[in-house]
Order: structure tokens, then sequence, then C-alpha cells
């Protein structure tokens, strides 16, 4: 069920993929043009392009220090980028505070305001455009009953749980219509239970709201969950930018493919057009597309969860269980081989299929297709 | 030990229930010995407040009296100075304060050439003795093409009070600057408010306790202070200077009346403090 449940949502971005792209003919909500952030010494964001539909969700996936916080900062004025300009549809924003774009932020600590009730921090943002009165309450209101916090108006922030605090920050950015909502760690403070479930809810009100989301997160699972598209981030550069499917299916470097989900990387060497020699191992065949013109040293990559301990496959690699962990929904099995260890995960479709086979030789196999190529991951690591 | 329970056991039970006596009142003995140090000559100071002296000096005591609390202005000098200190007191506090409050922002938050010569230079009043700081700010009050511009008095005493409130007044802000998220500012101008805005609606209510109780540290300092001010005081009579100069002739009982007042005002307001504290406690718990 859990695993069924997992790649559902996996898949869920790429069926409304269509319905999106109706969209890109229209100008990009948020367009970063050549983009430059620069620390003292420290380069944080290093000529960064990028352009966000609207409407879309969108996240900037990576690991700490990779440079989405600060791009994320630089959208919503808290930050000036170095070079380059930042676009809100077709007005140049660079340089603006900021109070003066049209844009909110969910921050990571919530930043509810400590001395004001529910109702006036959410109401904070109308009451600084002039909205006055009966509307103000109408729409906090309104704006609470779609976060699911009614009645909670006359609370303070820290009379609230985690998750409704959460809410409220979620309520006081969304009361005001922006144009792009930022969403900066957002669901970082949660528990686990709370945070799959708050992943749901804000990509349910997204959809209900309609406004293009600038979503950023180190977890990676939290970012296939929620996001229609996805750039992932290393050193202030995108090394990557798709859907959950392809960033997951066909990562174009040995980051992309190590960041999300686990993943089995051998060396290798470009033989043909689709096929490559396994270093101290046999030659397999890749999808052309994926060895994308490469020559000499590439590195070859299989999922654990597309191997099988059978040679039913066409690509084949003989070795010997090394360790076998029964993890319920599948068995994860360390394969030792000539080119290097591989995790393998076998799916426990069978009663009883979960018993241990250590130290037993098998033949794993793949099909071809499930195969993708990074540049060699000497250079990468270098 | 042992030996006394086997020879005695009686008295060695006795012994332990004594001991355990002790153990346990000590702490309660200890606190109540030193309250009633600390009391005691308040306790004093009230009660002489009622007193009739026959003579010059309120030392002995020679009779109880309603008349020194209701002429507490009958002596000459006494209302003046009062007022005079507490003029001082608010001007200083309010001064010392803006400031205090300004110079505790910027260094907290930025970081610039400077900044650490100005923490010192903060810490230095604090640290030196207050007779040094007297002495050297008449030196420089005392100088004469200063003191042409600026002859000691009202102005002069002032400037030295705000001198060193200013001190109290950046210690006590920064340190509720220091546990300030800064993400709530963010959070402010994100919603569409200015710099002046967030400032009066998120920065200026948040560290408002810390601005309170500096002023109300800093005017206490200052009606306080007897030393800087007799130095730069020149013609001028606050009333610690009032307080010193009869006493020595011999201080009237009013002087009892006005720190009794003193000590009442500052109780109640803490005791005022304390209630409030423990129904908001409770509210929010609620």
């Amino acid at each position: 069920m859990g695993e069924n449940l997992g790649v559902s949502a996996v898949h869920e971005p790429q069926t409304q993929a269509p319905a999106s792209r109706e969209h890109a003919a229209a100008t990009p909500d948020v367009r970063l043009d050549h983009v430059t952030k620069q620390f003292d010494d420290v380069v944080a964001v290093d000529d960064l392009t990028l352009e966000i539909e609207r409407g879309s969700f969108f996240a900037m996936l990576g690991p700490s220090g990779c440079g989405k916080t600060t791009t994320l900062r630089m959208i919503g004025g808290f930050e000036q980028p170095t070079a380059g300009d930042i676009y809100l549809g077709d007005r140049e924003v660079s340089g603006l505070p900021a109070y003066k774009r049209d844009v909110n932020t969910v921050f990571q600590s919530y930043a509810l305001f400590p001395h004001l009730s529910v109702l006036e921090n959410v109401a904070f943002g109308l009451r600084r455009r002039g909205v006055k009165g009966a509307d103000v309450r109408t729409q906090v209101r309104d704006i609470l009953k779609v976060v699911g916090l009614e009645g909670m108006e006359r609370r303070r922030p820290r009379q609230l749980s985690g998750g409704q605090q959460q809410r409220v920050a979620l309520a006081r950015a969304l009361v005001n219509r922006p144009r792009v909502l930022l969403l900066d760690e957002p669901l970082g403070a949660l528990d686990l239970k709370l945070r799959k479930q708050m992943q749901l809810e804000l990509k349910g009100i997204q959809h209900e709201v309609g406004i293009t989301f600038i979503h950023v997160t180190h977890d990676q699972e939290e970012a296939m969950t929620m996001a229609d598209r996805i750039a992932v981030m290393n050193g202030g550069r995108i090394e990557q930018l798709g859907t959950p499917t392809e960033l997951y299916e066909k990562p174009e470097t040995a980051f992309v493919a190590g960041f999300l989900g686990v993943s089995n990387l051998l060396p290798g060497n470009v033989v043909a057009g689709d096929r490559v020699r396994l270093r101290g191992g046999p030659e397999v065949q890749v999808p052309t597309a994926a060895l994308a013109g490469r020559t000499g040293d590439v590195g070859v990559g299989i999922r654990p969860e597309k191997i099988d301990l059978n040679g039913e496959h066409e690509n084949r690699l003989d070795g010997r269980i090394v360790e076998s962990a029964y993890v319920g929904v599948a068995t994860q099995y360390v394969v030792e081989t000539p080119c290097g260890r591989l995790t393998v995960y076998a799916q426990n479709t069978q009663p009883g299929s979960g018993a241990s086979g250590r130290d037993r030789a098998v033949t794993l196999s793949w099909n071809p297709e499930s195969t993708f190529v990074v540049d060699s991951m000497e250079e990468e690591t270098e | 030990m042992s030996a006394v329970a086997v020879r005695a056991p009686q008295r060695s039970n006795a012994l332990a229930r004594a001991w355990a006596f002790l153990r346990h009142h000590v702490l309660t003995g200890y606190a109540i010995l030193a309250f009633a140090y600390l009391m005691l000559p308040i306790g004093v100071v009230i009660a002489f407040s009622f007193n009739h002296p026959r003579g010059r000096f309120n030392y002995v005591w020679d009779g109880f009296t309603w008349n020194n609390w209701r002429y507490w202005d009958g002596v000459p000098g006494l209302r003046g100075a009062l007022v005079l200190s507490i003029e001082i007191g608010v001007l200083a506090s309010l001064i010392a304060t803006a400031l205090g409050t300004l110079i505790a922002l910027a260094l907290v938050r930025y970081r610039f050439r400077g900044r650490g010569a100005t923490n010192i230079f903060i810490f230095l009043p604090l640290s030196t003795p207050e007779i040094v700081l007297g002495a050297s700010l008449l030196t420089l009050f005392g100088n004469r093409a200063v003191a042409n511009i600026l002859p000691l008095g009202f102005a002069t005493i002032l400037i030295a009070h705000v001198m060193f409130c200013i001190s109290f007044a950046v210690v006590t802000v920064k340190a509720r600057l220091i546990g300030f998220d800064r993400h709530l500012e963010e959070a402010a101008m994100d919603l569409g408010a200015n710099e002046w805005a967030t400032f009066t609606k998120v920065t200026l209510p948040l560290i408002a306790p810390a601005i309170l109780a500096s002023m109300l540290l800093c005017f206490a300092v200052s009606v306080d202070d007897f030393v800087v001010t007799y130095f730069n005081a020149g013609p001028r009579v606050t009333f610690p200077i009032f307080v010193w100069n009869s006493a020595r002739v011999g201080a009237p009982p009013q002087v009892n009346v006005i720190g009794s007042v003193i000590f009442i005002v500052a109780v109640t307001g803490m005791v005022a403090n304390i209630v409030w504290q423990i129904r908001r406690q409770r509210s929010a718990t609620a």
C-alpha cells in the first residue's frame, strides 16, 4: 500500500504537466536572468538563469549551502543580487525592497508576531494595504478556513501548536493574494507525521488558490511529493531542472542521481553509440539518448528497484549477496560484483519471499531502458 | 558515630533529630537573618520618619508624630531639591534610553569599524569608580573655555547623568535584542511594511519591556546619584546633595519621609508587576 502511494505521488505531477504547459506561452511569473550573489569572497548563487511558470509548484532542492535559500531571499527582496536581474511577471524588481514586491514568504521559523493575536498576524498585510474594518475580518476568516484554523482568531501564537503556527504563517502570506508565495523549508520544524500530512495539504491549498509556489527544501521526498518541477541546486548553480520523474529516471549528473533517492553508479568506458564496458566487468547496453554522444569514461547508473536478482534482462552482472535486510514492502540486498557494490531492492510480492540469501551467488540483470548515464564520476568528485 | 550510638542510644537519637532539624531549617534561618540585615536600616528610616526629635539630630526616638508626613516640605530647600532630582531623573532616563536603544540596535544589528571600541566605551562608566568619573567631568566642565558656554548647573548635571545612564540603557536593551528573531522584521517588510512601519509595529512593541526597564533603571540610578552630581552640580542642589548637606548639621525627619515614600513606591511597583506577570501566565495557559 505504502509503496503504491509513494509511486502515485511521484507520477502525479507528470499527469499535470500538460495542464501547466498551456500557460507556458504566458509570461513566466518569476524570471531570473544571470543572477549572481556574492557574500564577501563566497559566491552563494552563481550566474543563475531560471523561469517559473504561472501557477506552478516549483521546488528548489539541494544540500545546505547550495544557494537555494539565497535565491529565495533574492526573489523575496531580503537580499539584492550582486549581478543580474529578477523579474516578477513583466516587472523588473531587482533593487526593490521586500515591501514593494508582490510576493509573500512563509519563513522556516514562521516568524509570527508574538505580540499580536492570530487575527492581527493574518491581518497585518491587509492593514498595510489600507484594508479596513469588516473587510479585514471577512478576509481573515475566509483564509483561516482555507488553512483549517477557524475560530482561532483571538489566540496568541505561543498558544498554538507547531502545526497550527505553520498554518497561521501560511494564512498570513496567502491572505494578500500575492503573485508568488515563497516557502523557506516550511515543514522543517514539524514532526514526520505532521510533515507528511502538511505536504499533501500544501499541495491541495496551492491547487485551490492557484498561486505560484516556490518551495525551498533539502528533503528530496518532500520536493518530489509536492512540486511540479524541481531545480536541483549545488554550489550556487542548477544541476538539473525537470519534473520529479525526469530527475529520478534520467538524472544527468552523479550529484542529482545521488541526491534524489538511492542509485548505483558504476564506472565504465563507451565502446559504441549504445554500449558501455563496465570497468572490470561486462559490456552493457544503454539508451542512445542517455549516452547523449558521450565518449571515454562515463558513469552508468541503475536505480536499485530496477534490478532483478535473476538474469531475465539483457544487461547482466554476476555477484554475491553480502548483506540483506527485510524492510516489509521490499528486501534490500547489497551485492558484491567485480564492478563494485550494488544496492538492490526486491519487492516482496509473494508471501514469504523476504527470506535472507546471504552469500548466495546471483546474476543481476536490468532492462537497458532503465539505465542512465552521467559524466565520469572521477570528474564529478573533483 | 557508631561508638556514640552504642554508649548512649537515647542521647544520640535526640542529637540526630536536632541535627535533622538544623539541616532542614538552616537555610530558612540564614535567609531570615540576611533579610533582616537588609531590611533593618530601611525599617529604622521608616520608623524615624514618625519621630519627633527634640534636638537637631534625628537619631534618638523622642516621640511619635504625624507632622513630618503632614508638613513634608516644611524644610526650606527640600522641595526644590526633590523637584530638581525628579526633573533630572526623568530627562536623563528619557535621553539615555533613546540614545541607548539606538546604540544597542547598532551594536547588535550591524558590523562596523569601531564596534569593539564602542562596546568597551559603553562599559567604561560602569566600571570606572564614580569619584574618578565625577572628578574628570569637573576637569572638563571647569575648563574656562567650556565653563563660559556651559556653566556648572542643570545642564552639566544632566549631561553627566545621561553619560552614565547610557551604559545601563545599552546593556538592558541589548540583552533583549540579542534574542530577537530578525525574521520577524523581514516578515513585516514581506507583508508590506516599510522600515518605519516595521520599527513601530514590530520592533518597538517587542523591545518595549526592555525600554521600560531601561527607563526605570536610569531614573533610579539618576535620582540616587550623589558622587558624580556633587562634583558637577555647581550651585544647584539635588535631593541626595540636600540630604548630605543637611546630615552634617542634622537631617530633618522629612528626609526620612521622602526616603520612605521612595521605598513604598518601589515596593508597590514591584508587587504590581509580579501580580500582573502571574495573571498573564494564567491567562496564557488557560
